[in-house]
């Protein structure tokens, strides 16, 4: 079940600081490192690069605005695989 | 014949379910669309008269996405998650379920047959 509109999308706290604070001129950073998976893409996020925490390290993502709407998390996989042990490389 | 949105319907079915034949139109959609037009659902396809018909395609124009149109809006929607390379996007490429479902059994629809790997161990016996 989607969220409640009335709530209006979610973002950590931190995170949208941040945000605010690059756009507000305040760049210091071209790459925002962060944790936050769970936060929403807002249209503030686009044509920043964000460095997104998959459990071991960090994927960069570059944010377009189709991606708005979409959580962070859903850009940096946190499964990695490789195939099966038996299965035979297929040639690419 | 009654030909809607570029579909020829089945003559002898009930409108009802005659119209389900276009794709992008289900029971419901269906019987509104006869509701509508004031045309009861048991009246077969071939006993529509040409205003009854009219009026059915002038509903289907105005309110409803049908057919090619209707497909493309899929296509284009999957393609937008392919492009952005989401989660979402990265399971329609590989062919797996998108929506969170298992894999270790079933999701056959998504895998398509059984495709048996060489050289697996079985699980020892015993």
């Amino acid at each position: 079940m989607g969220r409640s509109i009335k709530k209006g999308p979610y973002v950590d706290i931190k995170l949208e600081k941040k945000i605010v604070a690059i756009n507000d001129g305040k760049n210091k950073k071209s790459v925002l490192k962060t944790w936050s998976r769970r936060s929403t893409i807002t249209p503030d996020f686009v044509g920043h690069t964000f460095a997104v925490h998959n459990g071991n390290k960090f994927i960069p993502v570059y944010i377009t605005e189709f991606m708005v709407g979409h959580k962070l998390g859903e850009f940096a996989p946190t499964r990695n695989f490789r195939g099966h042990s038996g299965t035979k490389k297929e040639t690419k | 014949m009654a030909r809607i949105a570029g579909i020829d319907l089945p003559k002898n079915k009930r409108g009802e379910i005659g119209l389900t034949y276009i794709f992008g139109i289900g029971r419901n959609t269906a019987r509104y669309i006869l509701d509508k037009a004031g045309i009861s659902y048991d009246k077969k396809v071939l006993q529509w008269n040409d205003d009854e018909q009219t009026a059915i395609r002038n509903i289907i124009n105005n309110e409803f996405k049908v057919e090619g149109m209707l497909r493309s809006e899929v296509q284009m929607s999957i393609k937008r998650l392919l492009d952005i390379a989401c989660y979402r996007g990265l399971r329609h490429r590989k062919g797996l379920p998108v929506r969170g479902q298992r894999t270790r059994t079933n999701s056959r629809t998504r895998k398509g047959k059984r495709k048996t790997v060489a050289g697996k161990k079985k699980a020892p016996k015993k």
